[in-house]
């Protein structure tokens, strides 16, 4: 099949073969499990469990609520120890609510809802309802409310169903591991969400620096005519969305709408086996692969990891450290976040713990921008990283938006090839941060605005109609206290909504 | 709060490129052309040469540690190192020491710290030092000699060399005229440049570099190899020198066969004068050159357009410095208005219009 250039890019190291030929191994299951109501984008679950509960494995400990949002499950069997704050696993080591749970050491599963019996004659409300139960979210980092997105079928006409399997971070071979290890798995998922989709074609794009993987899926989606696998050239960042559907497809996806606005919605390889376990078992999202790797791990390798398990005890697992690590990572190199701590629990976005040597990292202490341009050059969004910088530098802020930093995705690129070491990947998510609270503060101001208007119009009026009324009374009776209680009450709603 | 107080975030890799491995990479590129001037022009050139880089490299450290910067932290970055390199072989190869000295005071106190040192500079200080020495000393600056290679004989020895540059003595037999400048002044004597033309070297010394010129750019094909290796090490892209040439052939091919007695052929302007050297490692230069592969087109073009009027129409036989000196304060410019489209954008930055394919 013909495949379309992506603009820009980078061949970093890649350093996979630490852990791309070892079998994915299963972690004991730790004394204690960390879980948080958040793990995903959107609002954190709502706890329906309390302190001393007895719980089974797969047994939901906490609903989703609101629009966007997933719910938890009990990874083991056990003792609810008790709901408080942890540290969570984000740059920023703030604590989180967490449900923590003490393992019996049974590891006995829960009465888990019953497998539907012919997903293909389901509907895909039936379909969707079981995802959204099993707490499933985006496995490849983004960690998205995968209902929802299934749910796209619903609202817009769909082609294709691509499923992501280019891998495209260093270090990491948890969906390589996954998809040469449970190919029918991730066939049978994609199969059943297509379905739910309603799209005719699967796209299955990996990149072609796993060829077992490619090997595999490739024979295992030969029985079924609508499912292609593609073998996608190896240029990070290659398994972003917009990439990988403009490489497929050759379809650019305009600023601020969605691939799915194009017809295509994408899936990670690991959340579609999430979708096939759920569907076909019951099973709710309670464990996920993990690629343990990095210079200072003493024994690399592919982990499947309980949800909640401390990364500190995943990484007692593979060896502990063999050297003084410089940077833990949550996810890839180019894209993952820094740990605070090790005390932060494994969640279902954890595509990988690296911990790095300072050697790896290979950063340097900033010198002089000379204008090379490389940045440009590599840029996979077509900015100008160069001139972004030197804006966020003065602080003009303004300038950098103009130029485009909020269609920065942090891919890193720029930082990586920077032959003077500029920070740019953090330049640009200082502004983007400073730009949003900006944004978010003048929605705030003018929602007031708005308020404080129609509270005015409101209050006139009010006055208008006593004057009126008292006007057309006034031949009878005077005495009739004017009455403010209706007006309290609007301020009252008022100060209930802003 | 500022930039400065958060922790850093990713990547958590970065490549092994490095400043320095930049400006050494390109110093290697020069090296051929070098050592084959230094051969060619003998003793005066070495010592000028000499003179002009370590001019460069003091009044570097002496800037630095005026604005209280790490002295030689900054040093190592080779920049000055490159710049007093470049600069040296624009000068004419027996030209007296203090050429090279306030060539250099220009090249790097004004050029390039007064805008805040490396990286802020508009303008490529190489060639602000060369010009203004053009400008302000013209016969000094094209007292050409023809080659006297090293050992060769009639090659001033070692004293005789320290005499030439550091004690004015050049003898008056030995001067010779670059070939664009030979052809100028005939054209101004009323003898068309066809004819002319029968007097300056062929084609193959031309190429090799066996003529008049400065001090490392007459040697087409060593400084040609030296580019090549920078395109193939990723330092340069072909846009620029591609652009320059391209520009600069194209203006004087045209003229030449509307009037071939008034115009030189495109071939010779290509051979000639610091075509290579300026199209492969001065317009090139990072700093002053434009970001985006577009504007480094334009900007190429620019330069090449611009070499062929100036030597054609202005006073000045040679027009690479003043070409790419204009070129450079248009850089900013051209930046602004060649900016790549950004991804669902179009070229005004509003988001493409959705366009559902039927697959």
């Amino acid at each position: 099949m013909k495949l379309f250039p992506i603009r820009g890019g980078i061949h970093p190291d890649y350093r996979k073969e630490q852990t791309s030929e070892k079998a994915i191994v299963v972690m004991p299951m730790p004394a204690t499990l960390y879980i948080p109501l958040q793990q995903h984008i959107g609002a954190p679950a709502e706890v329906l469990v309390a302190e001393g509960d007895l719980v089974k494995k797969g047994q939901m400990i906490a609903r989703n609520q609101g629009s966007v949002s997933a719910s938890q499950h009990a990874p083991t069997s056990g003792r609810i120890k008790t709901v408080t704050e942890v540290t969570a696993p984000h740059p920023s080591g703030l604590p989180q609510t967490t449900i923590i749970l003490e393992s019996d050491g049974k590891d006995e599963w829960a009465e888990l809802p019953e497998p539907i019996a012919d997903p293909f004659a389901a509907d895909a409300h039936t379909i969707n309802d079981r995802v959204a139960q099993s707490g499933i979210v985006g496995m490849g980092g983004a960690a998205f409310p995968s209902a929802i997105k299934l749910n796209l079928g619903e609202q817009k006409k769909l082609d294709i169903l691509l499923l992501n399997g280019a891998e495209c971070e260093p270090y990491l071979t948890c969906d390589d591991r996954v998809m040469r290890e449970y190919a029918d798995e991730i066939i049978d998922g994609a199969r059943i969400m297509a379905h739910a989709l309603g799209t005719p074609r699967v796209v299955i794009g990996i990149e072609q620096n796993k060829p077992q993987a490619v090997e595999i899926m490739t024979k295992a989606a030969s029985a079924f005519a609508e499912i292609e696998v593609i073998a996608v050239p190896v240029q990070y960042p290659m398994g972003s969305e917009r990439h990988l559907v403009q490489a497929i497809t050759g379809r650019e996806t305009p600023a601020r709408k969605l691939t799915a606005d194009l017809g295509i919605v994408v899936h990670n390889v690991s959340t579609t086996r999430a979708v096939h376990h759920a569907v076909r078992f019951g099973r709710p999202l309670v464990a996920r692969v993990v690629t343990v790797s990095g210079g200072a791990i003493r024994e690399p390798n592919n982990v499947l990891t309980p949800i909640g398990a401390r990364i500190a005890d995943l990484v007692e697992f593979c060896g502990g450290f063999s050297a003084r690590p410089e940077s833990v990572v949550n996810g890839g190199p180019m894209m993952g976040q820094p740990l605070a701590s090790l005390e932060a629990p494994v969640v279902k976005g954890t595509s990988g713990i690296l911990a790095l040597t300072a050697e790896e990292i290979n950063d340097r202490p900033t010198s002089a921008c000379i204008r090379c341009g490389s940045c440009v050059t590599v840029c996979p969004c077509g900015l100008s990283p160069v001139e972004m910088a030197a804006f966020i530098r003065k602080d003009n802020l303004e300038g950098a938006a103009k130029l485009g930093v909020m269609d920065c995705f942090s891919c890193g690129s720029c930082s990586y090839v920077c032959p003077s070491h500029i920070p740019l990947v953090h330049y640009f998510n200082y502004a983007k941060g400073v730009l949003n609270d900006l944004e978010r503060e003048s929605r705030k101001n003018e929602r007031i605005k708005t308020l404080a208007e129609v509270r005015t119009i409101r209050i006139e009026k009010a006055t208008e109609a006593k004057r009126a009324a008292l006007a057309t009374r006034k031949p009878a009776s005077d005495t009739t206290p004017p009455s403010t209680g209706g007006e309290a009450k609007a301020v009252t709603e008022e100060k209930a909504s802003a | 709060m500022s930039i400065a107080t958060i922790k850093k975030s990713g990547p958590f890799a970065h490549g092994y490129t490095s400043v320095q491995k930049t400006m050494f990479t390109v110093l290697l590129a020069l090296l051929p052309a070098t050592l084959f001037n230094l051969y060619l022009f003998g003793w005066p050139a070495i010592l000028l040469f000499t003179v002009t880089v370590g001019a460069c490299v003091a009044i570097e450290a002496a800037c630095l540690a005026l604005s209280d910067r790490p002295v030689i932290a900054a040093l190592g970055d080779c920049s000055a190192l490159l710049t007093g390199w470049l600069l040296a072989m624009s000068l004419p190869p027996w030209a007296p020491w203090w050429i090279g000295v306030l060539a250099a005071v220009f090249a790097i106190a004004l050029a390039k710290h007064s805008f805040g040192g490396l990286g802020q500079n508009v303008f490529n200080p190489a060639m602000v030092g060369r010009t203004v020495m053009l400008v302000s000393f013209p016969v000094v600056m094209t007292a050409w000699v023809m080659p006297h290679p090293l050992f060769s004989a009639g090659a001033p020895g070692f004293l005789e060399a320290f005499a030439i540059t550091f004690g004015g003595n050049v003898p008056d037999t030995i001067s010779a005229a670059s070939a664009l400048g030979y052809v100028k002044t005939e054209l101004s004597r009323g003898i068309p440049v066809s004819q002319s033309m029968a007097q300056v070297p062929g084609l193959m010394d031309m190429m090799l570099g066996y003529r008049a010129g400065s001090m490392g750019e007459t040697s087409a094909i060593l400084i040609l190899a030296g580019g090549l290796f920078l395109m193939f090490k990723r330092i340069i892209s072909w846009h620029i020198p591609l652009s320059v040439m391209g520009g600069l052939f194209l203006m004087a091919a045209i003229f030449h066969a509307v009037d071939p007695a008034r115009f030189a052929s495109g071939t010779f302007h290509l051979v000639s004068g610091a075509t290579f050297l300026g199209a492969f490692f001065i317009a090139t230069d990072y700093v002053t050159s434009p970001v985006s592969k577009r504007g480094q087109l334009i900007f190429g073009l620019g330069c090449g357009v611009l070499i062929w009027l100036i030597r054609t129409f202005a006073g000045y036989p040679e027009g690479v410095a003043f070409a790419i000196l204009l070129m450079n304060g248009l850089a900013p410019i051209i930046d602004q208005y060649t900016r790549p489209r950004a991804f669902g954008r179009n070229s005004k930055g509003e988001p493409l219009p959705l366009i559902k394919e039927k697959p």
